[in-house]
């Protein structure tokens, strides 16, 4: 139980930061000011669950970690977010499409994770629910510009879809630590997400005018430890400065 | 006078980083102030999680009891119950109002989620009510930007969390 919560609490918080991470990329570089500021607000929000996620993990790790020791020193493999978070933001269409569709997940997610039997991540959650609510909207109605407006658009957005699709079923996929972390009433049911999740798509994407890819072979394994050759780079550029001064202090 | 309620006064003295015009306690962050094992306790809450904002609020308020000769008090960040701007003081969005800076309107919890149309808010700079949402994200996380259609002047609002 401690092992699956320790495990649990990394992927929650792995998630805020490499997402975080990611979407820190475009800062400087969004089509146009709001938008560049929007997402670089997102980025802080993210960041800042992580923060507040990997200091639990670091308390249940014992007394010699800490958030940065987390963060900053630990390789690939002991990551645990989920893949699509990791990959490339590709145009501002792709980063809004993966942005809607873990928006959306994380939405359902933290949600539920409002009534989690553990304290900490309850606490989290009644913090982050607020952020993550903004997330969502904006980019719900960002993926809808871009699906009904031009043709370019609609075009760029169906490609990054259809591209991104595969990566979407790692999110609703329970393995061994979602069970154990369902049963004890400290994580969330991943199946009743699911189909939340799929009515909530169906709604915006009819909206936007695209059609939702009908594949249904899913990557998987970013939860547990196994990653795409993208994390490699990710951890080079976030964690290079701490690695060349281990004890540096501010 | 009660030593809290003495506290209570000095922290009204220490100004938000971001926006210089609100005090903590104006801004609602400010959840307790006690005396535990000896030292004066004072918890706060973060208004967003990655508010930047949050260490130089906390090295402020220390500065501040410092200076009214309190060496030893201790700051502890609390998460739960979650901020709100319900906590925001009357005072506080009078404040904000006269600075430039619209305050947020209603309850926090009447917010539209999940694509629900955009709140009109009142230009804190004509008073008009035909302004538009710009951008949900604004210069700081807690800040959402507008423009007035009377008086074609940008602002910020304050949202609604």
């Amino acid at each position: 139980m401690n092992k699956e919560l320790q495990e649990y609490t990394l992927r929650l918080g792995d998630n805020a930061l490499i997402l975080g991470q990611r979407l820190a990329e475009w800062c400087g570089h969004g089509p146009v000011l709001e938008q560049d500021i929007a997402l670089s607000n997102i980025a802080l929000d993210h960041l800042g669950q992580a923060r507040m996620l990997l200091n639990y993990a670091a308390e249940q790790k014992g007394e010699e970690f800490t958030e940065d020791k987390i963060a900053f020193f630990r390789d690939i493999f002991e990551y645990h977010n989920l893949l699509i978070l990791e990959l490339e933001n590709g145009d501002w269409g792709k980063t809004i499409c993966r942005q809607f569709l873990f928006d959306t997940f994380n939405y359902f997610l933290y949600t539920d994770l409002l009534q989690s039997k553990d304290e900490t991540i309850r606490s989290v959650a009644q913090k982050a629910i607020k952020e993550i609510s903004y997330h969502a909207q904006w980019s719900a109605e960002w993926l809808i510009r871009l699906g009904d407006g031009t043709d370019e658009s609609h075009e760029r957005v169906q490609s990054s879809l259809n591209d991104l699709w595969e990566w979407s079923g790692e999110m609703f996929t329970p393995d061994a630590v979602d069970e154990a972390m369902l049963e004890a009433g400290i994580g969330a049911d991943l199946n009743a997400i699911k189909e939340r999740w799929h009515q909530k798509v169906d709604q915006i994407l009819d909206l936007a005018k695209l059609d939702k890819p009908a594949g249904e072979w899913m990557q998987s394994g970013g939860k547990q430890g196994d990653h795409t050759e993208y994390l490699g780079f990710v951890l080079a550029e976030m964690q290079h400065i701490p690695r060349m001064h281990p004890e540096a202090k501010w | 006078m009660k030593q809290e309620e003495q506290i209570w006064q000095w922290l009204e003295e220490v100004s938000d980083p971001e926006i210089p015009v609100l005090t903590v306690v104006d801004l609602g962050v400010i959840r307790a102030v006690e005396y535990l094992d000896e030292h004066w306790r004072i918890s706060i809450t973060p208004t967003y999680s990655g508010c930047p904002a949050m260490n130089e609020i906390e090295a402020n308020i220390l500065e501040k009891l410092k200076e009214e000769g309190i060496e030893d008090a201790q700051v502890k960040m609390v998460l739960s119950p979650a901020w709100t701007t319900d906590w925001m003081t009357e005072k506080g969005k009078q404040k904000l109002q006269d600075y430039g800076i619209a305050p947020p309107e209603g309850s926090s919890a009447d917010k539209s989620v999940l694509f629900g149309e955009a709140k009109k808010v009142t230009c804190p700079h004509c008073k008009s009510r035909d302004t538009e949402l710009i951008s949900q994200f604004g210069s700081t996380a807690c800040k959402s930007l507008y423009k007035c259609h009377d008086c074609k002047e940008p602002f910020d609002y304050f949202k609604c969390l």
